[in-house]
């Protein structure tokens, strides 16, 4: 560990605080229908969308209808990604946009990779280089980066409009919220994200595949793209799938160590913001800062332990005879999986920033993490991405577990739970409850599926190698598989990427195959828990919209304080670890633990 | 229902028009006209050829040839063996021989794997061979033990194309580049010196050095090349 390292991590939260409390401000002004700075240049797009998709934004919605358009707008964004994959070869598509005539890939792996990016999971079984063209990185994949993070925001904002609703069924207008999402806060950031990124060296052209004879006199073939706009959204919107397969470890995706910095900033900022968004909102800004110290200090408490855990190195390591201390000119810790440009607090860093959001872009390859580094982003999955979360999902998932510890507070001192002026009855609990079960019940269940079966363990890279237990599935082997489905039921697509559900034995898909069971139980794992979440989510705010508000009297629990953010906390890890831990026991711990080889 | 229909329709439509089509062919065109160099991946070229890219690392290895004089080729990719001359990239583990910037990839093992274990024992002995001097079997850098190596020349990159190595690394191999090409090795030390990239903004990530500027520098000395 350094001083640079631990110096990277204070300012990380620091300034990501700074920013995010103006963009808060900003974007609840922009769901509140006041004008904002942007207002003159965007406010006639906005007025050419309504009329072209023939809507009128000022017509409320009832959580049905919302829920309703959601839906139906996101089954018509499945299709047409499912159609754009499978034609990738087509004779349309022009030759520029597919230089190397990629085919596509197999029915079963397209149905997980629509499933994957319409969710905001960007789980990818493929690998973008050797699988994509240009023209579907853009016209399929670029465009659900979008999409899919305006649904998980707007899902946010119209609860938020739920809980602070005084009267009447209305939470809100889809298409007017997810066309403001779009215009004010997603595009003027990811324009300037790519710009600064394409500045520091991260490419953007549309150019055949460079071949270069190296001064050795061997030859390379080096994979280029219109990277820097996908990548931009991707980091933004929380999607986290890489245009190339080691995704933001790549140097043409992340090249320097300022870039590092820039991309994980871009990555909480949205997540962030909403928080302050909802204090806001609320019309008392504590009831924001109180969730936002809930989820800081997860998230510094996660950063601290993987931090420690990756300097320290990993009992391969030790086991050779490495020395993984801190020497003049190397920062050592397990540096199996990571670039020399991240270090190991970068890379840390960059794990947990990516995975307590649902982004799961990775800078580092998770399946070489220590054991108890590996154990991080387990324990920010299975908190089900309520530490800042995805853009979005972040904030209705947390504000579910908010009315639960209102309700166990509630009934701690015996009162009827109250939140916001709202009483809490038996509706609203039940529908929280279920929200926040889903995820987990998907994750447990897919797992226990793919471990107990033959078809599910087909999928597994690592079995042990050393003799006496040679072809032994080992500890890792389930942490792979646990992972895969933890990861997908909470939409973040990041992977113990050993875990495989496409085999490709040479690029553009030429003699490949899916695995089906894989491919398709992980695309089911995660379409349930991206929806059903939602429409847990989107159902209490319409339990809650119609409600009376009565004055805080002195019996009321405060929500704005230090005492329920420690009620919060302790409800968050209750339920992660009620839920997951013994699952945990038999994968990244017991490494963690043991220091065994396999 | 019919309603939600067509605007999904419409909106699908648009977006992947808006989203899809103008925003990354303005994005690319922006950028190609305001960083050109970087938009297409920062080439290095010598006397008018691709040499390759400052960002992509490279497998600085010769072809191992076979008897009959053919390049030995294991599963379609070429077999080399590390050229002392220059400086050596870390290990990568790439598919299709080290360095295949056409499918990046990262190894994938495991922290407690024995898989691990091997591959950090073979390059340990590929670093501590390559860097010791064959004729007097002595290490060209005094006193080069296993526990001196640093992490990164034994672990291989998540990006299978890190184009950087560690200072410490580096000054490790100055000692056998000086001797191989008769240059001072406070001459080496420079060069590290200067193709070091910084901490990004006085404390981002560590500190590297970039190998194939560093290799092309060497190539430009005059001085005491063999």
């Amino acid at each position: 560990m350094t001083f640079a390292g631990w110096l990277t991590i204070v300012l990380f939260a620091v300034i990501l605080t700074a920013l995010a409390m103006p963009l808060g401000g900003y974007m609840a002004k922009v769901y509140t229908g006041k004008r904002v700075f942007l207002s003159p240049v965007f406010g006639v797009p906005e007025r050419f969308l309504y009329r072209l998709l023939r809507v009128d934004p000022e017509r409320g919605q009832d959580w049905k209808q919302y829920a309703k358009s959601l839906i139906v707008f996101s089954l018509a964004g499945w299709l047409v990604l499912y159609a754009i994959l499978r034609t990738q070869d087509a004779f349309f598509v022009p030759h520029a946009l597919n230089p190397l005539g990629y085919h596509s890939p197999p029915w079963n792996v397209s149905f997980n990779i629509a499933s994957s990016f319409m969710t905001n999971t960007n789980w990818q079984f493929y690998s973008g280089e050797t699988t994509m063209s240009y023209l579907t990185q853009m016209i399929g994949l670029t465009v659900q980066n979008w999409l899919s993070a305006g649904v998980g925001i707007v899902v946010a904002v119209a609860l938020v409009r739920g809980i602070i609703g005084r009267s009447g069924k209305s939470i809100g207008n889809f298409w007017h919220d997810l066309i403001c999402t779009i215009l004010y806060v997603l595009a003027p950031l990811s324009v300037l994200v790519a710009i600064v990124l394409a500045s520091q060296g991260v490419i953007a052209n549309f150019t055949n595949y460079l071949v270069v004879h190296t001064i050795t006199g061997l030859t390379q073939t080096i994979a280029m793209g219109p990277v820097a706009s996908q990548h931009s959204i991707m980091l933004l919107g929380t999607n986290g799938g890489g245009f190339f397969n080691t995704n933001a470890a790549h140097p043409f995706e992340n090249p320097t160590q300022f870039t590092n910095f820039f991309e994980m900033l871009s990555v909480l900022i949205i997540p962030a913001a909403l928080v302050f968004t909802y204090g806001r909102m609320t019309g008392n800004r504590r009831q924001g800062y109180a969730i936002y110290a809930t989820m800081m200090v997860m998230f510094l408490g996660a950063v601290i332990v993987a931090y420690i855990a990756e300097a320290h190195g990993s009992p391969a390591q030790h086991a050779a005879g490495l020395h993984t201390g801190v020497i003049s000119g190397s920062g050592g810790g397990n540096m199996e999986g990571k670039e020399q440009r991240f270090g190991i607090a970068g890379s840390a860093l960059f794990d947990v920033v990516t995975t307590v959001t649902s982004c799961g872009a990775v800078n580092s390859a998770l399946e070489s993490f220590t054991g108890i580094g590996g154990a991080v982003p387990f324990a920010n999955l299975s908190a089900s991405e309520v530490i800042f979360g995805g853009v979005g999902t972040g904030l209705y998932s947390i504000l579910l577990y908010v009315l639960l510890a209102v309700f166990i507070g509630g009934l701690m001192v015996g009162r009827t739970p109250e939140w916001l002026g709202k009483k809490l009855e038996a509706r609203e609990i039940k529908l929280a409850g279920l929200g926040i079960l889903v995820t987990p019940l998907a994750a447990l269940f897919c797992t226990a599926l793919a471990v107990a079966s033959k078809a599910g363990r087909a999928s597994i890279s690592e079995v042990a190698t050393s003799a006496g237990k040679l072809g032994i599935h080992t500890p890792q082997a389930f942490s792979e598989s646990f992972y895969a489905y933890l990861s997908q039921a909470n939409n973040n697509g990041s992977a113990f990427a050993g875990y495989t559900g496409f085999i490709q034995p040479n690029a553009g898909s030429v003699g490949s195959h899916g695995i089906g069971f894989a491919d398709l139980l992980g695309g089911f794992d995660m379409l349930l828990a991206r929806y059903a979440p939602i429409l847990f989510a989107l159902a209490v705010a319409g339990a809650l919209a119609g409600k009376r508000v009565t004055p805080a009297g002195l019996g009321t629990m405060r929500t704005d304080n230090g005492t329920f953010v420690v009620l919060l906390i302790g409800v968050i890890i209750l339920v992660g670890a009620l839920t997951f831990f013994p699952a945990l026991l038999l994968g990244p711990i017991v490494q963690g633990l043991t220091g065994h080889l396999y | 229902m019919k309603r939600d229909i067509i605007t999904s329709v419409i909106g699908i439509i648009v977006f992947t028009v808006l989203c899809g089509l103008v925003y990354p062919l303005v994005i690319t065109g922006a950028v190609q006209v305001a960083f050109p160099g970087d938009a297409n991946g920062q080439q290095i070229h010598l006397d008018g050829k691709l040499v390759g890219s400052k960002l992509i690392g490279q497998n600085f290895g010769t072809p191992v040839l076979e008897k009959n004089g053919k390049v030995k080729e294991v599963k379609g990719a070429v077999v080399t063996e590390p050229d002392p001359r220059y400086f050596q990239s870390r290990p990568s583990a790439t598919e299709g021989g080290a360095y295949n910037a056409a499918a990046s990839t990262f190894s994938n093992h495991g922290p407690n794997s024995v898989k691990t274990k091997e591959a950090d024992e073979e390059n340990i002995k590929a670093y501590l061979e390559l860097n010791t001097d064959p004729t007097t079997k002595t290490e060209y850098d005094p006193g080069l033990t296993v526990a001196k190596i640093p992490v990164d020349a034994v672990n291989s990159s998540a990006s299978g194309l890190d184009p950087e190595i560690s200072p410490a690394n580096a000054w490790i191999q100055a000692h056998r580049i000086a001797a191989v090409r008769h240059l001072p090795l406070a001459t080496v030390d420079g060069l590290i010196a200067k193709y070091t990239s910084g901490r990004g903004l006085g404390f981002s990530g560590e500190e590297g050095v970039n190998v194939l500027e560093l290799n092309l520098a060497l190539d430009r000395l005059k001085e005491g090349t063999s």
